[in-house]
């Protein structure tokens, strides 16, 4: 529920104009998500904000008379914003937002361990003008480390109430509460009694000029960061509002003069300020406490325990992705099979049976397969963030991430997406930075996924003579799955280079993370997170990915003539075949037919480099839903019944013993053609495709794999790449980049494999 | 002398902050200004970034930001 960019989510509802808002602000870490969840009972309406990809969650206090709306911003140190997020919470206050007047008040949560730093966002949000509630949390963790305060005299100083809270133990935010009702039942406009920060006399004066100035009408806050932060949004804004930009270079160029340049007087001003309002309210140990947090830390963030702690959490993260999932895994599929075969019984065969069986309940049951990988990742993430190890991690692994142009925070993302890259780029709203969530997005589905598994295992097992080295303990079919995994990471590393370099280039934003204390993780907010994430990838992306299966599989059934079922009836009868063997030649013709096979055909002149004939096409094809497919329509297409896995021996045959045709049967006009030389202007064609030769040689099955382990052929991956980026132009790219880069690879191998004599 | 190269485990007072990019400001408003205490806990396995202690506050900042922060003694 951090304010991140997300998926859309309908406009919000119309308030009722006696609701009070208050906005939740405070900097990341403070315990925002925890206070706004035990004042608002985990009740929340989350949108987007109009026009950025920013998420707002809003809710109603519980347990107060008058109705306060609550509203979650975006962490923020500073109100010189420093990212799209960090941007949000200025405009909030500041009413710029599109659609929303200013808040009422403010309810700012500080850490009272570390409250020097967190004083400083007050200084700014006193100069707002709006009335503000200042929540002291995590009095408890201060507690231990030795901490004593006096927030009465701090109340005293700030002009403003503070109250100490432990946002986790609903008990003490009670007389948080009553503060809030105060301030909701007095509608107070300003808090005039408020102290300020003395910033420097020039800009004091500056600030006062732009005030004056008839329009447009800035408060005190908003002033400050139109005249110090250069080529920053406020000023942008500021002119878009009509505001003078002469009189702001003017205003400027006599600041300059008098010394200040840029916001660093600003905050050696309000760092003053904060030395003096906590003046004899903090008492400190005399020595500093030496808390388990820091005991932990010691041996988590070592030199080399650490490191080993580090893989032992990924190897566990990644396990139970890879198989914890599997089970339940199997029992969704099982349970979605037992349904299409219950809803066969039901239905009388035909379309309506083959839509409702291998159309709606395969789609939704190809959505719902992702789930317990989805849960099960956000769990961990939950659980590792609530901790405070996942800052850990990503501190541990920036210098290795950084070779990308990443930083430490695309570490999980980027191994979570060898088992799925779904819940891994859901994943990557912990990146705050744009650019480089971005390019981690894009990279995820280049790790190899566990669907590409079937593929590869079907093809190794079949085609990779089986050898082993070092007395048994490495195996050739063991090194090739390696090559395989490894395709992805050498693709992008590169491609990594080349987005930070040229695509999404700009000043690197610096890697400065905070590493909270640690603490046991509430289990509620991990529940919360991983229910978020499922629903939201159920019914947000779900129905997209159910869609493009039912147009897949449209294009797999249609058109079904009954000429064709007479002709392999005939055939049947005259070879003696059984019902099932029928069926199974029936259901390979009918795909052979459909639009989906034609198109297999058209696309044959492409895939014939790779030394692929029109059966393949049609498997690539069909898998564009999902990569796991293929098997089951190689099945198919080689007449094998629809219930196909990797480990079948049937398939593995029927594969091996298929032949370039001596002559092709033109689908549509079912006339037949001599295979010509004419068209082949692909230099290859004379060693690749000659009549009665095998179809799959080493070097196809290499080549199919390499396809596979480059290829976005996943239409989940695709769509979740569409809601995360908001944006229809990244899954295209996405698709674009690594099909191109799936299929000259794929020809590179399978060039490279048949010079080698393969 | 800059906080990249401070001694490890060491409380050391901050002088300032170089220059004035977004990173500079940033790391002021973090809290390294003129009179804070701070103490390099210790770096990460590869040697980059570093552990800082600010206040009760931890903080993993990169060498390269390090080496905007001046520091003048130790404390």
């Amino acid at each position: 529920m951090t304010a991140d960019a997300s998926v859309q989510t309908p406009p919000l509802p119309a308030r009722a104009p006696a609701l009070f808002r208050v906005a939740l602000v405070g900097n990341p870490n403070a315990g925002k998500t925890s206070l706004f969840n035990a004042l608002t009972g985990y009740r929340r309406h989350v949108a987007n904000f109009p026009g950025v990809t920013v998420e707002s969650a809003r809710g109603r206090i519980r347990r107060t008379r008058a109705a306060v709306e609550l509203i979650d911003l975006p962490g923020t140190y500073s109100l010189a914003a420093a990212s799209p997020d960090e941007l949000v919470v200025c405009d909030v206050l500041c009413g710029r937002m599109q659609g929303e007047t200013a808040p009422d008040a403010i309810l700012a949560v500080v850490d009272a361990t570390n409250l020097s730093r967190h004083l400083y966002l007050i200084s700014q949000l006193l100069e707002t003008d709006l009335p503000i509630v200042v929540a002291a949390n995590m009095v408890d963790v201060a507690k231990a480390r030795g901490l004593e305060f006096d927030f009465q005299k701090l109340s005293e100083r700030l002009g403003v109430p503070v109250v100490p809270i432990v946002a986790t133990s609903p008990p003490t935010i009670a007389p948080l509460l009553a503060e809030i009702e105060r301030l909701a039942a007095g509608r107070r406009e300003t808090s005039p009694q408020a102290s300020r920060a003395k910033l420097p006399d020039a800009l004091v004066a500056e600030i006062d000029g732009l005030r004056r100035l008839a329009a447009p009408k800035v408060n005190g806050a908003e002033a400050i960061r139109i005249l110090l932060d250069r080529d920053g949004a406020a000023a942008d804004e500021y002119a878009a509002r009509g505001g003078s930009e002469d009189a702001l270079t003017a205003a400027r160029q006599r600041l300059a003069a008098a010394g200040i340049a840029g916001p660093a007087s600003e905050v050696r001003a309000r760092y003053a300020w904060i030395a003096e309002m906590l003046q004899g309210v903090i008492r400190r140990p005399d020595r500093p406490v030496v808390t388990l947090s820091d005991r932990i830390d010691r041996i988590l963030t070592h030199k080399l325990w650490g490191a080993v702690a580090l893989i032992l959490v990924l190897f566990v993260v990644f396990q139970a992705i890879f198989s914890w999932a599997a089970p339940i895994m199997d029992a969704i599929d099982a349970a979605f099979a037992w349904l299409s075969g219950a809803a066969a019984r039901v239905i009388p065969d035909g379309a309506v049976q083959s839509f409702v069986c291998n159309g709606l309940i395969a789609g939704v049951g190809g959505v719902l397969i992702f789930l317990p990988q989805i849960l099960i990742l956000f769990g961990f993430i939950a659980i590792l963030e609530d901790c405070g190890y996942l800052a850990r991690a990503a501190h541990m692994v920036d210098r290795l991430m950084r070779g990308l142009g990443l930083s430490g925070r695309a570490f999980i993302p980027l191994l979570s997406s060898f088992a799925c890259a779904v819940p891994a780029i859901m994943g990557t709203r912990t990146i705050s930075d744009r650019r480089e969530r971005f390019i981690t997005i894009f990279l995820a589905p280049f790790m190899s996924c566990s669907a590409r598994l079937p593929v590869y295992f079907l093809m190794i097992t079949t085609f990779v003579p089986p050898a082993s080295y070092l007395g048994g303990w490495v195996t050739r079919h063991a090194l090739v799955l390696l090559a395989m995994y490894l395709v992805g990471v050498v693709v992008a590393v590169p491609l990594a280079w080349i987005m930070r370099k040229a695509l999404l280039a700009g000043p690197a934003s610096g890697f400065m993370l905070e590493m909270p204390s640690y603490k046991w993780p509430r289990w509620q907010a991990v529940l919360d997170r991983m229910w978020t994430a499922g629903k939201k990838f159920v019914v947000g992306a779900g129905t997209v990915i159910v869609l493009v299966n039912l147009l897949v599989w449209t294009l797999g059934y249609f058109p079904r003539s009954e000429s064709v079922r007479t002709a392999v009836e005939a055939r049947g009868t005259a070879a003696g075949w059984t019902d099932e063997r029928v069926e199974q030649e029936l259901a390979g013709e009918y795909l052979r037919e459909s639009f989906l096979g034609q198109m297999g055909h058209a696309i044959e002149p492409v895939v014939r480099p790779l030394g692929w004939d029109w059966r393949i096409g049609v498997a690539v094809i069909a898998s564009l839903p999902a990569r796991e497919v293929v098997v089951a329509t190689m099945g198919t297409i080689y007449n094998l019944g629809e219930d196909t896995d990797e480990e079948s021996e049937s398939l593995r045959e029927a594969i091996r013993s298929a032949r370039w045709p001596a002559a092709k049967t033109d689908v549509k006009t079912g006339e037949r053609e001599n295979v010509k030389t004419a068209d082949a202007d692909l230099s290859d064609r004379a060693a690749v495709g000659a009549p009665g030769t095998p179809v799959f040689t080493l070097s196809v099955a290499l080549s199919i794999m390499v396809f596979f382990a480059l290829c976005a052929q996943c239409t989940s991956t695709l769509v979740v790449i569409g809601r995360e980026t908001r944006s229809w132009r990244w899954p295209i790219a996405s698709f674009g980049t690594m099909t191109g880069i799936a299929y000259l690879a794929a020809w590179g191998t399978a060039v490279g494999a048949r010079a080698m004599g393969w | 002398m800059v906080l990249s190269q401070a001694p490890k485990s060491e409380w050391v007072k901050i002088r300032g902050v170089r220059g004035d990019c977004a990173v500079c400001c940033r790391l002021m408003e973090l809290g390294f200004v003129e009179g804070t205490e701070c103490c390099v806990l210790g770096c990460a396995p590869l040697g980059d970034p570093i552990q800082v202690r600010i206040g009760c506050c931890d903080m993993s900042l990169r060498r390269e930001q390090a080496d905007l922060i001046e520091y003048a003694v130790a404390s």
